[in-house]
């Protein structure tokens, strides 16, 4: 099964449309996105293994690091820039949403949201670093070097003038699901947006 | 000296030759009434004969790319790592056609075949080539072989050129091309190691003007010079100082003594450009490292690889070694970005190696796994393997 914010940022992908997935992992969104929405591009990566992996499911992965930027593309050739799961390993996530609102029309970003009441609930009572299922790293090996919340997000995209076309928060927690529409910022676990310039 | 040939090899292996006697125009003008192929081919033609793999050699390569011609044989041939049951190019799956380019020195029609207007050896007035001559005379080849379509056409460094040439030139007749640390140009750093190794030849008293045939002599030590040179650039300095550092093959620094010294380098060195003395041609080496400098992916449109690479239908494998510091990664990224904004299917992958321009031909974890991916993904596309193998 597709984790759950893969599967919601489908719909809003054009049919055929042209998209590029920073991070793409093992290659599941873009050959779901084939698949559902006969979107076709190409999935950045950097992971060795993953890149095989790709390859071997005739996804056009190309091996990028994220950090030097989208250097390899042009201004809005891409219907859809997608990167879900990466934000928090960026050197400059800022930055990067900047190339990415460049290189395409739209973009949707997803990240853990650190806003979640078990991980503010974890600092404040255990007083360390939150290790969840999710975020399962200790601090000082973590990939995960910018963590933000659903309020930061919104902050950062007023700040930039970016236009928030959706936004939407998720969690697979049962009592959670209820409250997240009222307080996202406290029981959403994950944050998906879609953006535009 | 393998007695029993490994399980992986393709094992004893024989050049067939190609006769043509149609004439090839070539770019420069000139054409050649009839020429000579030589060829190797591993693995069978399958009844549709979709399964054809063309293997394109590089600068001084040749047809030899895998198993063995006689059981007395040192060493496979120069892509055996590649190439054979089991391997990246499974021969199993596909129909691998590996020959020796017109121009060359190892029985394709070259400087040292007769001149048939002339009864004597072509010598330094053989064409001048091109890499699109390459082409045409392997589309010819593979009209020979009743090969419409290539499952892929692969090739490093210039054979990486000579693929992508295919892209342009024949687009319908590929389906996949696979370049390996390549690049759309040369820069002019590497034209000046071109030079170079030409000035060592040409400086040769035994050269005679390009006309050594007619006075049974050989550039013996040009030639070795501009292999040495060249084989310097094809590694990285890592990789010299890890193998060779400042050990001494003969001789001792210890006072009172004065026994000549050598370095390891040193002799490792000119073993490589004596061997290579003995079996290059001279007028071949100049031709094809002139073939080399000319290559320009983009001349005819209007210098733009975007533009070129529109006419491709084929898709594409990129992949860089990141001490390649003669076709570094930076060139392969520019093949990918062209590609890209030409909005063509392509995979790239830049390979952890200290070996150099070298490492595309050497064993490599990591390389094998992505060539390995790419080939089993075009077997399962064409149906040389049951497609349910495939990752869902």
């Amino acid at each position: 099964m597709l984790r759950i914010d893969l599967d919601i940022l489908q719909q809003w992908i054009p049919v055929s449309g042209r998209v590029l997935d920073l991070g793409c992992g093992d290659g599941t969104l873009m050959c779901s996105l084939a698949n559902n929405r006969q979107a076709s591009g190409y999935g950045l990566e950097i992971d060795a293994d993953q890149i095989t992996t790709c390859i071997s499911r005739g996804v056009n992965v190309i091996e990028t690091d994220l950090n030097e930027g989208l250097l390899n593309f042009q201004d809005n050739s891409f219907d859809t820039v997608i990167m879900t799961y990466s934000l928090q390993v960026m050197r400059r996530p800022d930055q990067l949403i900047d190339e990415m609102l460049r290189v395409g029309k739209e973009c949707i970003v997803t990240f853990p949201n650190f806003g979640n009441i078990r991980t503010r609930s974890y600092l404040l009572l255990r007083g360390r670093m939150p290790v969840t299922k999710q975020l399962s790293h200790q601090w000082y090996d973590t990939p995960n070097i910018h963590f933000c919340t659903v309020r930061d997000f919104d902050a950062l995209c007023d700040e930039k003038n970016i236009r928030i076309l959706h936004r939407e928060v998720v969690t697979e927690r049962f009592p959670d699901k209820q409250l997240k529409g009222l307080w996202p910022n406290l029981f959403g676990e994950t944050a998906i947006y879609h953006l535009a310039k | 000296m393998p007695e029993v040939f490994p399980a992986d090899s393709v094992g004893l292996v024989s050049p067939q030759h190609f006769i043509f006697d149609t004439p090839l125009e070539l770019s420069c003008g000139r054409s050649l009434q009839s020429y000579e192929l030589v060829v190797e081919t591993y693995g069978e033609l399958n009844a549709d004969k979709s399964n054809g793999v063309l293997i394109c050699h590089a600068l001084s390569g040749h047809h030899h790319a895998a198993g063995y011609h006689s059981t007395a044989d040192n060493k496979p041939g120069w892509w055996d790592a590649y190439i054979g049951p089991g391997k990246p190019i499974d021969t199993r799956q596909f129909f691998v056609v590996s020959l020796n380019n017109i121009g060359g020195c190892h029985g394709s029609t070259g400087p040292r075949s007769i001149n048939p207007e002339t009864g004597q050896p072509w010598g330094k007035n053989f064409p001048p080539l091109r890499v699109r001559d390459w082409v045409t005379s392997q589309a010819k080849l593979a009209d020979k072989l009743g090969i419409e379509q290539w499952a892929a056409i692969v090739g490093g460094s210039l054979g990486g050129m000579t693929a992508m040439r295919w892209a342009l030139e024949y687009p319908e007749r590929l389906r996949h091309c696979v370049v390996i640390a390549s690049a759309a140009d040369l820069t002019a750093q590497n034209i000046a190691f071109n030079e170079l190794a030409r000035r060592a030849i040409r400086s040769d008293a035994d050269f005679h003007d390009g006309d050594y045939i007619e006075h049974d002599a050989t550039p013996r030590s040009g030639l070795a010079l501009a292999r040495m040179i060249g084989h310097v650039t094809y590694l990285s300095d890592a990789l010299m100082e890890e193998r060779f550092g400042r050990e001494l093959r003969s001789g001792t620094f210890q006072r009172g003594l004065d026994a000549p010294i050598e370095f390891q380098v040193e002799s490792y060195l000119r073993h490589q450009g004596d061997r290579f003395a003995t079996d290059f041609d001279a007028n071949t080496y100049l031709l094809m490292t002139k073939i080399l400098d000319y290559f320009d992916l983009a001349r005819e449109y209007d210098g733009s690889s975007v533009k070129a690479f529109s006419n491709a239908l084929c898709k594409f494998l990129v992949v860089s070694f990141s001490s390649d510091w003669r076709f570094a990664p930076a060139r392969s990224r520019e093949i990918v970005k062209a590609l890209i904004a030409a909005n063509k299917d392509v995979a790239y992958a830049e390979i952890e190696s200290a070996m150099g321009h070298d490492a595309f031909l050497l064993p490599n974890d990591r390389y094998e796994g992505v060539f390995r991916a790419y080939m089993s993904r075009i077997a399962s596309e064409i149906g040389a393997i049951n497609s349910a193998e495939e990752a869902s």
